[in-house]
């Protein structure tokens, strides 16, 4: 359990400073669901409308950004090796740096999308569900993501490798949430939408980690 | 506990190439075995198959314990450390932060790291960040997990390369203190470890 914290709080740092880590996706969420109804001269109730879904999907695209370095760092300086060697297996390694990406990018950003859905027009009983939808669709964007980073290892323009696998499997809980919402929104269950979410999020933090670790070993042989 | 360390008929492949064959070493407990070869010959790859890294492309690497064969994953885990020339460290934090995460994840206590950041001249140095160290001081900084986690297997690539005069016979007499408590080490090198070591040579196969 000590090596577990150690790891945890040493990747919390890191995430941390990790190209300017929460505050970036912070401030890249709040520049596109502001900017987007700027650019786009659409009258308040169709804003309003829009709002769970424009949320939904700037949440996405947000929690894309630092996920680049989450592997990549430890790659190339040899860190992947030290924690190789250390007294986890790996894919509990994994699973950590992925909960800590979690904490440090997910977390900020499933509290900043009620305040941001609010102020593009949807009601304000909303926010608790909001929140909850968004706090396990992040935990599932960091589970692939970190697979997808993971996946890009050892290759040029990781970067936009990453877009490419992760971006299809960030679908489902796009729409699982997205509509979940949307059903609370106009009055019907909500439930469903929810539980699917939930569902896709388990079902990524429990199968993820062996895919991480397995890309991990590939990229270190 | 590892006993010792069996490299049995190893070959080694990157990619297409082959980098040898047939190699057979036993390093046991308080024996250093020093690797030579050519640059390129395999030595760190070697080193990187010994600690889990890469799969031997033919024969097997096992552990020995004092009851018979320890699971490989066990001994890895809890018996290894490694130093090549990409030691782990994140430039951006500061060198006791480093120390201290590599030494408690590797199972050693705060103190015993305080300890070997003194023995090896670092307790300065801890304040700043890793960037700000020269090659040598970070080469120290890694040596100091090493000394302050105990564990019974040492792979080191090239240990000494970035190290003053001063500093390499310091760190002979820290390679020695291991040998006497039991410990194995398995070096690659071009100059001659500073103790009494064993001589494996890597035969380069099929040079391109």
């Amino acid at each position: 359990m000590s090596a577990f914290s150690t790891l945890f709080r040493r990747e919390l740092a890191l995430a941390w400073g990790r190209g300017g880590g929460p505050l970036l996706a912070i401030g890249f969420y709040a520049g596109a669901v502001t900017l987007l109804p700027l650019s786009a001269n659409i009258d308040p109730a169709h804003l309003a409308a829009v709002s769970v879904g424009l949320s939904w999907v700037c949440l996405a695209l947000a929690s894309l950004l630092s996920l680049e370095r989450l592997f990549e760092r430890d790659f190339e300086d040899g860190g992947l090796d030290l924690l190789a060697l250390g007294p986890l297996p790996l894919e509990v390694t994994c699973l950590v740096k992925a909960l800590a990406q979690w904490l440090t990018a997910g977390a900020p950003l499933a509290v900043a999308a009620p305040v941001a859905a609010i102020a593009l027009g949807a009601p304000a009983a909303v926010a608790p569900l909001l929140f909850a939808a968004a706090a396990l669709g992040g935990l599932a964007f960091s589970c692939l993501g970190g697979t997808g980073a993971a996946l890009a290892l050892a290759s040029r323009r990781g970067g936009l490798l990453i877009a490419v696998i992760v971006l299809p499997l960030l679908v489902p809980p796009v729409i699982f949430g997205g509509a979940a919402v949307d059903a609370f929104v106009a009055g019907l269950p909500w439930a469903p939408g929810f539980a699917f979410l939930a569902a896709y999020a388990a079902g990524a933090l429990a199968l993820t980690p062996f895919a991480m670790a397995g890309a991990c070993r590939n990229a270190q042989s | 506990m590892i006993e010792s360390l069996v490299i049995r008929d190893v070959a080694l492949q990157r990619g297409e190439r082959l980098l040898f064959r047939g190699l057979s070493a036993r390093v046991s407990r308080g024996e250093a075995v020093a690797l030579t070869g050519a640059n390129g010959a395999g030595k760190t790859s070697l080193l990187r198959a010994v600690a889990g890294f890469i799969r031997p492309a033919a024969g097997d690497i096992a552990f020995e314990g004092p009851q018979g064969p320890l699971p490989a994953d066990d001994a890895r885990r809890g018996g290894c450390h490694m130093v090549g020339h990409q030691d782990g460290l994140k430039t951006g934090r500061t060198a006791r932060d480093e120390l201290m995460f590599q030494v408690s994840w590797l199972g050693g206590t705060a103190d015993a790291a305080l300890e070997a950041s003194r023995i090896l001249g670092l307790t300065r140095l801890l304040d700043l960040e890793v960037r700000k160290l020269s090659a040598g001081q970070r080469r120290r900084l890694a040596l100091a997990r090493v000394v302050a986690a105990p564990r019974d297997l040492w792979l080191l690539d090239e240990p000494m390369a970035p190290l003053d005069s001063a500093h390499r016979a310091l760190f002979g007499e820290l390679m020695a203190e291991h040998l006497a408590r039991g410990g194995l080490i398995l070096a690659a090198v071009h100059d001659p470890l500073p103790v009494p070591s064993r001589g494996v040579e890597i035969a380069g196969e099929g040079r391109p």
